[in-house]
């Protein structure tokens, strides 16, 4: 009770300014159009998980691959693999979603957009949130944003298995439209896994003797100018992976049925 | 070329005040400070602010200028409009001393906190050799003009005053984040960057970074690989039992 009172008293040595903010800008506009953003692609990747039209050869959807169940067609199966069994005949994207999604879910830009937009901690700089209590990441759950890490490892499978659809899908003759996307989707998810922080700190960001690790030090110089763009990489990687999806889907399901399709 | 300026400053001591309105003179390639300084010499001779180098290199005129952390001396009036009313405010996470001017010694009691360079016993001063390469990162960090927007605007210390005995803050993760890069310093900063100063109370929501005059990355340089450190001693089991098969230091 008298540390409250300390620190109250401490409060109050500050400049008394009642309103939340004195910004005059528009600092509501990134955190709105963030929310919107990702709020659409949690609606997307719902709809998505459990939508059957994933597979239409030689395209899988990228949020169903890599499909490692026996409810998957033939063709779509990775290696012709379905270590899965049926799994209860849930959705196959079910089975492999957490990866790429926690990836994303802990990744230390989506932190910041999510926090700010979702959590409102705070929702922009300078502007005061709404929270009477912050611990931040010193405890569960958020303590486990440390993982990241992990996530980071599968995700490079991740990403290298839709280059890969991609790629089978690119051999088919004739290749079509939804080949190229496919491989621009996942040009851009390798973008943004390989500038990810935890990339940068594994290549040599740990180390404190560059020299002595040139080989370290090109890979971090590299990987450092794939981060310094790490924004831009997140959004367009999760806006091209639902273009994509959503692509194959239509492609699917008979939508889009124009030659070369 | 002048023009009137619409101006609302806050004035008080120890937290009382308000805000109070002027109408001064703006001249073509002034800065808000230039108006400050006018404030005082025409209108409120008892206004207090701290200044020094007018250059955006000594630190000293950080303000809030429209509810934004920023330097007085580097905030030019041509980014306003004429019509436009500027509030001017002291840092909102300090103690008022009067008027503009806070007491900032919090940060020199987080300065005090950090243990300095370590050197290895064995090395004497003089006998350092290190590659550009390996200091080149943390000399970004040597950039800092110790303006303390950045502690400032953080809202870990500025929302939640109780967090401040526990919290650091950006400036002073940032300087045990540019020891620990150091390929002289030996001191084991990892421990207690998490435990004793708050790193895990970052949430990287970079605000410090958004706001430091220097352009200094804190968030991505400093902060989370400082943060990725912490996760190699306290989260990762694998580097955990990769450092006990090898024998590395850790």
């Amino acid at each position: 009770m008298t540390q409250t009172t300390a620190e109250s008293a401490a409060r109050k040595q500050r400049a008394q300014i009642r309103v939340r903010t004195l910004r005059t800008d528009r600092w509501w506009l990134a955190p709105a159009f963030t929310f919107a953003g990702l709020l659409l692609f949690l609606i997307y990747g719902f709809w998505a998980i459990f939508d059957g039209s994933y597979f239409v050869d030689p395209y899988i959807a990228p949020f169903s691959s890599p499909c490692l169940a026996t409810s998957c067609p033939e063709g779509a199966r990775l290696f012709g693999l379905a270590p899965f069994g049926d799994w209860y005949t849930l959705p196959p994207g079910i089975l492999i979603l957490g990866l790429p999604g926690g990836f994303r879910l802990t990744c230390y830009y989506y932190r910041k957009a999510y926090y700010r937009s979702f959590w409102l901690s705070p929702p922009a700089c300078a502007v005061a949130e709404p929270h009477g209590k912050y611990t931040g990441e010193t405890r569960l759950p958020l303590i486990l944003q440390n993982i990241h890490r992990y996530f980071f490892y599968f995700a490079i499978i991740i990403g290298l298995i839709l280059t890969y659809d991609a790629v089978l899908a690119l051999v088919h003759k004739p290749a079509g439209l939804g080949s190229w996307i496919l491989l621009v989707n996942a040009a851009l998810i390798l973008c943004y896994t390989f500038g990810c922080h935890s990339c940068r700190h594994i290549t040599a960001g740990r180390l404190n003797h560059f020299s002595r690790h040139p080989l370290r030090y090109k890979a971090w110089t590299l990987v450092s100018k794939l981060n310094a763009r790490h924004q831009q990489f997140a959004w367009a990687s999760l806006f091209s992976v639902m273009i994509a999806d959503l692509y194959v889907r239509l492609v699917a399901k008979g939508v889009i049925n124009f030659p070369f399709a | 070329m002048g023009y009137k300026a619409k101006f609302r400053v806050w004035r008080g001591e120890g937290g009382e005040g308000r805000l109070e309105d002027f109408t001064v003179e703006v001249n073509e390639g002034e800065v808000v400070l230039d108006v400050i300084h006018r404030l005082q010499a025409t209108q409120a001779p008892d206004l207090a602010v701290r200044w020094n180098c007018k250059a955006g290199k000594c630190g000293s005129c950080s303000m809030e200028i429209n509810g934004k952390p920023r330097l007085g001396c580097m905030t030019r009036m041509s980014t306003f409009e004429e019509s436009e009313t500027i509030t001017v405010t002291p840092l909102r996470t300090f103690p008022v001393i009067k008027d503009l001017v806070t007491d900032v010694s919090f940060n020199y009691q987080k300065a005090r906190e950090i243990p300095s360079f370590t050197p290895p016993a064995d090395v004497k001063p003089g006998e350092y050799r290190m590659q550009q390469v390996d200091v080149e990162r943390s000399q970004e960090f040597r950039k800092c003009i110790e303006c303390f927007m950045c502690q400032n605007v953080c809202h870990v210390i500025r929302d939640h005053e109780e967090n401040k005995p526990n919290f650091a803050g950006p400036r002073y993760l940032m300087r045990i984040a540019e020891l620990d890069m150091h390929p002289y310093d030996v001191a084991d900063r990892k421990e207690s960057a998490q435990e004793e100063h708050g790193l895990g109370y970052c949430n990287i929501t970079k605000c410090c970074t958004e706001v430091c005059p220097e352009h200094i990355k804190i968030t991505d340089n400093a902060l989370i690989p400082m943060k990725e450190r912490v996760v190699d001693r306290k989260y990762d089991p694998l580097v955990w039992l990769g450092s006990k098969i090898f024998k590395r230091q850790r």
